[in-house]
């Protein structure tokens, strides 16, 4: 494994080397003193693995492609941001706007996550082990947001097609946000979802949120489109 | 965007540090605020002189002649002590006498500070070089708190940079917005007697907490009144002579992250403005909920 130092080494040095990896790399890397640094291990398109040994800043592994993150401490604002495959682990917290517009991938989140969790997610799938800020799943298109714990008040506020399944408590739901039957398939996905997250919760315990559909013009023929 | 930090040391025997701790931590925040910075630091809670900063923008102005003027105005000794273009003026019966005493003969000088701990030192230009005018790293004391500033409320000047005091000890950085301070203003000004400075939001903010703990109120209390009578988007960092305290609005739009160990509580709109503290490894690191009053010490 390729260590890589961010005591002696910049931010672009360590972002370039990251993505100079050819297409099919699987080469393993790992990051020491990242010091809260924004921007760390962005626009990785190869599926390599990279571990960052400490907490990160704002947007860590925003964009990523194939890649596989992960966190060892807390992560700043914006982490995983339009994500659009992939994998990125935080062992720690994460801050506001985990996720945000993440097009696909898996974001798992071992501790909580702050306000905005999954805001305008289109398609990723977002995992979190403790609980959620206030107005997480804010206008989320479309992907999978699972909260093992509480969610905060105006969940899944403005809400598209994305679905948000919670074990915990909820408080005040976010307009359009409604309450949904959990089917087989709903179960499944969750079952699914929490085995790929490596995450131990027992399926039985949540709950099926979504859109109630009356605060955008829903058409069934554009469902595709989701 | 502005750029917030706060260190509150547990641990007296690190008190001889608090200058060399504290300003790497706010020269970490100058992407969020290279117009202004300002620090106030808690220099000894046990200190009983009245202590007042004051600042004018000429380095060789004539601080004697202020210095015997005063003291024939407050009927004691004043002496009278340069740091750059600011200067610590002591003595008197109190603080708030002798504040009052420079308005009234001298209202070229402005008062930055008012207290017996409190000294606030601020400037334009960037961090560093503010931290090394005032000499900020050699400094002593028990707390501190700081500003870098991007201004947007009002003039990027050394009256319109943070932190604000407006009454004995109190003073409050602050990152965000207010929308309903200037009806604020003109209410603590009219009917509490509270004498405003500047333009500027967050010098209401302080007056606010001021007049609060004026009633009687703890800085908890007054901090759970804020929540209520104030409007807009801020995360506060907090200082009394002997107390420390953290608030976000709400909505918590404004970033904020703290870490605590056995020896320091810190808190800074960015964890990077942490990383260099001594313990951090260890040390418990998370963000402060919307809406929830934190405090250390007596608050």
């Amino acid at each position: 494994m390729e260590s890589i130092d961010l005591a002696s080494t910049t931010t672009r040095d360590l972002n370039a080397r990251l993505q100079s990896e050819a297409d099919g790399s699987n080469a393993a890397f790992e990051v020491l003193h990242p010091g809260g640094r924004h921007a760390l291990a962005c626009g990785l398109t190869a599926p390599i693995a990279v571990t960052l040994r400490g907490h990160v800043g704002y947007y860590c592994a925003g964009m990523n492609q194939n890649a596989t993150v992960t966190v060892h401490g807390n992560a700043g604002v914006g982490v995983a941001e339009n994500m659009m495959s992939g994998l990125v682990r935080v062992m720690g917290d994460a801050s506001q706007s985990a996720g945000a517009s993440g097009h696909g991938g898996l974001l798992v989140i071992e501790g909580s996550a702050s306000a905005r969790c999954g805001i305008s997610m289109k398609g990723i799938d977002i995992v979190v082990k403790g609980s959620v800020g206030h107005n997480s799943a804010f206008m989320a298109q479309a992907g999978h947001l699972v909260i093992c714990g509480d969610a905060e008040d105006g969940l899944g506020d403005s809400i598209y097609e994305a679905v948000i399944y919670v074990s915990g408590e909820t408080g005040k739901l976010g307009a359009d946000c409604e309450e949904q039957p959990m089917t087989a398939d709903d179960r499944q996905t969750l079952t699914e979802l929490l085995a790929r997250s490596g995450i131990e919760a027992d399926p039985a315990t949540f709950r099926r949120y979504g859109s109630a559909r009356s605060l955008y013009n829903f058409k069934i023929d554009n469902l595709g489109s989701y | 965007m502005c750029g917030i930090v706060g260190l509150y040391l547990k641990n007296p025997s690190l008190r001889p540090e608090l200058g060399a701790l504290f300003a790497p931590m706010l020269t970490e925040m100058s992407d969020r605020g290279p117009d202004s910075a300002g620090i106030a630091v808690y220099r000894d809670a046990e200190a009983a002189e009245p202590k007042v900063v004051v600042f004018h923008p000429d380095e060789a102005f004539d601080w004697d002649t202020v210095a015997s003027g005063l003291a024939a105005r407050v009927g004691d000794a004043v002496s009278i002590e340069p740091v750059a273009n600011h200067a610590i003026v002591s003595g008197g019966a109190s603080a708030l006498a002798l504040r009052d005493a420079i308005f009234e003969a001298y209202p070229d000088v402005r008062v930055m500070s008012v207290g017996t701990a409190l000294e606030i030192y601020k400037d334009v230009g960037l961090p560093k070089d503010v931290l090394a005018r005032f000499q900020v790293g050699g400094m002593g004391g028990s707390h501190a708190v700081g500003h870098t500033r991007m201004a947007t409320e009002s003039a990027v000047s050394t009256e319109g940079a943070h932190p604000f005091n407006t009454g004995d000890d109190l003073c409050l950085v602050h990152n965000g917005s207010l929308s309903n301070h200037n009806g604020l203003r003109e209410w603590l000004s009219t009917h509490k007697g509270i004498r405003f400075q500047t333009e500027n939001d967050s010098e209401v903010a302080a007056a606010y907490l001021t007049w609060r703990l004026s009633e009687g109120a703890s800085l908890s209390e007054a901090l759970e009144a804020a929540l209520v009578d104030l409007d807009g988007f801020y995360t506060f960092a907090v200082g009394t002579k002997d107390g420390f305290a953290v608030l976000r609005d709400p909505v918590a739009c404004k970033p904020a992250v703290m870490a605590e160990t056995d020896d320091w509580v810190a808190m800074a709109s960015e964890f990077r403005a942490l990383a260099g503290l001594p313990g951090i490894e260890g040390a418990t690191v998370w963000e402060p909920k919307p809406a929830t009053v934190y405090t250390w010490g007596r608050a």
